[in-house]
């Protein structure tokens, strides 16, 4: 299984578009740093690129990657291999190098400029998301043959959990805005891993806000070790299931 | 060698292949032919576990093949057209290859890979090929491993007519080893002198098995094309 | 030495207040000492006499010093009152309480047990004493002229209506409180009706209320003093002329915590302090020409939150940085004004270079305002589409109030 992540590694770590998104990044971060003239109003830039273009980036790569390689796909499945370990293999290959690019290019900005729980969270969550956008992008690809309509869905997925997602959240809160929510708004944003990336750094760098009123909820659920716990682990569901979904599908798929 | 028992595929409503029945051996250089549409690369993918069957099983040396992946290794297969990984060099899909096959380097098979003068572009990322190099590439690919049966797809397609000649002779010394060899082709020009028989398939179903010889002999004919041309005459009426 | 012939002339000559010292005497109890207990010792002693309490464990009840004499404890003797009583009780006034630990006062719903309480008189000093799990701490009723210094309180009470004040006082004149720490009372330091008053340099924290509340106590000043980690950070109520200067409001969190709480104070100065980390800094309500001037509001969730019903308060050469909102408030009419203040969040320009923006600073955004409203927003904050809407609103306001601006920018952070 390691010889395909090998060479699928091998094309990734020299594709232009990772070479690019790699040094967009660093580019981006160090120049955010270095104009900030403290790290966390840096860290707060870099959140909006971290929660906005690592999932746009990944789902959308991804799913551009797996359409054109689909012939290398039929090529390997032509071969002595097992559908499964072809196909983790090209997530394990897709998910290294766009990691290994965030790592570069925000991880280690921020390592240097802004080494504290915050900046470690930011970096964990993005790697995280890395894994969870390509994880979604092999199960859409898998689902759907067509080009065109796959990296449409791609970027639809991606515009529901970036934007539509909060915009259905605001208006539930708008709606139940008498009623004692909390508990369900944090049920709420298990369904979206971008959102518990942003709650999970809003609580370190927006502490002191976060402690207010509904805060405390949050903090009480998010703050605690079981609550970090139980958000790990659903942003590891997040990556596992559609990626299981995924490797179901290609095992029984006619290419 | 490989036996085809009642193969049926359904893709939706629309039906490709109709309860197909073949017994193919080694020894033997089989031509897949029919119109466009008619079944023949399902009918191949089928058999290399690319496409699962509706109905029916595919038997390799008497072993049924459905989930399982190692009988593959006595199979090679060119595909009609072969893309690789844009960045990677041809010795990296050599050595991809290799490595999945895991054969020893000097078991290896390397006739196609020095006729073709491959040595000299190893270095050359795929992406700058050209077809008809890719088509190289991909041929050397399935004869490298000295795979029991080899199935090309359109293996002419796009070959310069030098190297379409070293592939027929390649075809046809493999055939001298007990091969099975299944080649899906529309130039039938270039069968005519190495297949030794012909299946037939329109819409989905197996319309004739038989030996070129016995093909000629029923057709009246003396070329590979004129037979096919016979029998398309007769047999589009009748639908 | 009183019966030597000179010390006899020189009390002639002297002042007296030194005739008086020279006269004293000093009563020494303890274990290994000719007087036992300390009830004793005040008993013998007269005015102006030391009774000098050495080392050791002295659980005598309630000690009620009614002559004007200095206890004075060596080597930390520890008053121990058993959860029953009151420890020490002043009655009188010139009284110096020195050098002790005071420990386990009752407690009582009806009235209020100190570890050390003064009872209607004055001048009094309470120096160095550690006072550990009394029901309240210093308690000066009807007092005058009081000195509490370098005084450590601590408690550990679990709710508020089961433990007292650090520092109590009520109806009291010029008291000087300085260099104490207070924690674990329900608020470390609690005035009522008491007025020329200084508090300094203290520490007052982990406190289950408030850190420093006050009602009705005009004219004090509370200079250098540290407010950390209190349940609701500082409350200061219905009072005039308070002035606060290079204190320290930190890690007051929850939902209804402040660094101060502001409700009907006026003609006040809020000057060199820092709020840091809190939830709310300031938290204003009917309060009226109060400067707030070179204060550092830093990382707290709101910098300030003004309710509509302040008035002519002047905000001038503040540092904002790092809070989550700068300002917030419930009204669109804004009758105060802010200028010259340096804001982090300030994205303008200044063509001039004379350190001053040139567009003015709006500093509540719109999700801000929604927040007020709608608490459980906050779960949206930095998401995209909240961005999306600050911008829009930025480029044209709509529901901020028009009036909340900062004309003169600060380019650069002031010096504090």
């Amino acid at each position: 299984m390691n010889k395909v992540i090998r060479y699928v590694l091998a094309d990734l770590l020299r594709n232009k578009t990772i070479i690019c998104y790699t040094i967009l990044l660093f580019a981006l971060s160090i120049s955010v740093y270095s104009m900030e003239d403290n790290y966390e109003k840096g860290l707060i830039s870099l959140l909006n690129i971290v929660l906005f273009v690592v999932p746009l980036m990944s789902i959308v790569f991804s799913s551009i990657y797996l359409y054109n390689s689909s012939e290398f796909i039929n090529l390997l499945v032509s071969q002595p291999l097992k559908r499964t370990n072809i196909w983790l293999s090209l997530f394990a290959g897709l998910a290294g190098p766009l990691s290994l690019s965030f790592f570069i290019g925000v991880g280690v900005p921020t390592l240097m400029y802004a080494f504290s729980n915050s900046g470690l969270i930011l970096i964990g969550c993005g790697l995280l998301l890395s894994l969870i956008f390509v994880s979604i992008a092999m199960w859409t690809s898998v689902l759907i043959r067509d080009k065109s309509k796959g990296i449409g869905l791609a970027i639809l997925l991606w515009l529901y959990f970036g934007l539509l997602f909060d915009a259905l959240v605001l208006f539930l809160l708008f709606q139940f805005s008498d009623y004692p929510i909390e508990n369900m708004m944090v049920a709420l944003s298990m369904f979206n891993p971008i959102d518990i990336s942003r709650i999970l750094i809003l609580l370190q760098l927006d502490l002191s806000a976060m402690m207010g009123y509904t805060g405390a909820i949050f903090r009480d659920f998010f703050g605690t070790g079981l609550g970090m716990g139980i958000t790990l682990g659903v942003m590891l569901l997040w990556c596992l299931i559609p990626l299981w979904l995924s490797v179901r599908h290609f095992r029984k798929k006619d290419l | 060698m490989i036996q085809i028992q009642h193969i049926s595929k359904d893709f939706g409503k629309f039906k490709v292949l109709k309860d197909i029945n073949l017994d193919l051996q080694g020894g033997e250089c089989i031509a897949l032919i029919g119109p466009n549409g008619s079944g023949k690369t399902t009918l191949i993918k089928s058999i290399l576990g690319m496409v699962v069957p509706t109905a029916g099983d595919i038997l390799f040396d008497g072993k049924n093949i459905q989930q399982k992946w190692t009988y593959r290794n006595e199979i090679g297969y060119m595909p009609q057209i072969g893309q690789y990984p844009e960045n990677m060099t041809i010795g990296q899909v050599l050595d991809m290859m290799k490595d999945i096959r895991k054969m020893p380097e000097d078991t290896l098979d390397l006739d196609l890979f020095h006729s073709f003068n491959l040595p000299a572009l190893l270095e050359k990322r795929m992406g700058t090929l050209s077809g008809g190099t890719r088509q190289k590439v991909s041929a050397c690919l399935a004869f490298m491993f000295n795979p029991k049966a080899l199935i090309l797809d359109e293996p002419t397609a796009g070959l310069d007519p030098l190297s379409t000649e070293i592939l027929k002779d390649k075809i046809k010394k493999e055939m001298g080893n007990n091969k099975l060899i299944i080649i899906s082709s529309h130039v039938l020009s270039d069968l005519d002198d190495m297949v030794s028989q012909i299946i037939y398939l329109q819409d989905g179903n197996l319309i004739f098995h038989k030996s070129l010889h016995q093909l000629k002999m029923d057709t009246g004919t003396d070329k590979l094309s004129k037979a096919i041309a016979h029998i398309m005459s007769v047999s589009s009426p009748s639908k | 030495m009183r019966s030597s012939a000179l010390n006899i002339v020189g009390t002639m000559i002297c002042l007296f207040m030194v005739v008086d010292m020279l006269h004293a005497t000093t009563i020494k109890i303890g274990k290994d000492q000719a007087v036992k207990t300390i009830k004793q010792g005040i008993e013998m002693a007269k005015a102006g006499d030391t009774v000098l309490v050495k080392a050791g464990l002295y659980k005598e009840g309630n000690i009620i010093v009614d002559k004007a004499i200095t206890l004075l404890g060596e080597g930390r003797p520890t008053l121990e009152a058993e959860k029953k009583h009151e420890p020490l009780s002043v009655k009188s006034p010139h009284v110096t309480i020195k050098g002790f630990e005071i420990k386990n006062s009752g407690h009582s719903s009806i009235n209020d047990i100190a570890g050390i309480k003064i009872y209607n008189t004055h001048h009094v000093k309470v120096i160095d004493n550690i006072l550990i799990d009394n029901f309240f701490g210093i308690y000066s009723q009807n007092s005058k002229h009081l000195e509490i210094l370098d005084n450590k309180i601590e408690a550990y009470g679990t709710a508020e209506q089961l433990i007292g004040n650090g520092i109590h006082g009520w109806k009291s004149d010029s008291l000087h409180i300085e260099r104490n720490t207070v924690t674990g009372h329900r608020d470390g330091i609690y005035l009522e009706f008491v007025t020329h008053t200084h508090v300094l340099n203290t520490i007052s924290e982990k406190n289950l209320r408030y850190g420093l509340h006050f009602m009705f106590s005009h004219d004090n000043s509370y200079v250098g003093n540290t407010f950390r980690a209190n349940g609701a950070g500082v409350a200061v109520m219905y009072t005039k002329n308070v002035h606060m200067e290079n204190n320290l409001f930190e890690e007051n969190w929850g939902d209804a915590s402040y660094g101060i709480l502001l409700k009907d104070i006026s003609d006040s100065q809020i000057i060199n302090n820092k709020f840091d980390r809190n939830t709310t800094g300031i938290f204003m309500e009917g309060s009226n020409r109060i400067h707030i001037d070179n204060n550092n509001f830093i990382g707290n969730g709101w910098g300030i939150k003004i309710q509509a019903s302040c008035m002519d308060n002047t905000f001038r050469d503040n540092n904002f940085m790092q809070n989550t909102f700068d300002v917030a408030t419930n009204g669109t009419l804004t009758l105060n004004n802010f200028t010259q203040n340096y804001w982090d969040k300030y994205e303008g320009y200044d063509l001039d270079r004379d350190g001053i923006g040139d567009v003015p600073f709006r500093p509540v955004s719109l999700f801000s305002m929604l927040v007020e409203r709608y608490p459980s927003v906050m779960l949206l904050f930095r998401s995209f589409m909240v961005t999306l809407f600050d911008r829009s609103e930025k480029l044209l306001p709509s529901l901020t109030p028009e009036g909340l601006k900062d004309e003169q920018p600060r380019m650069k952070s002031v010096k504090v």
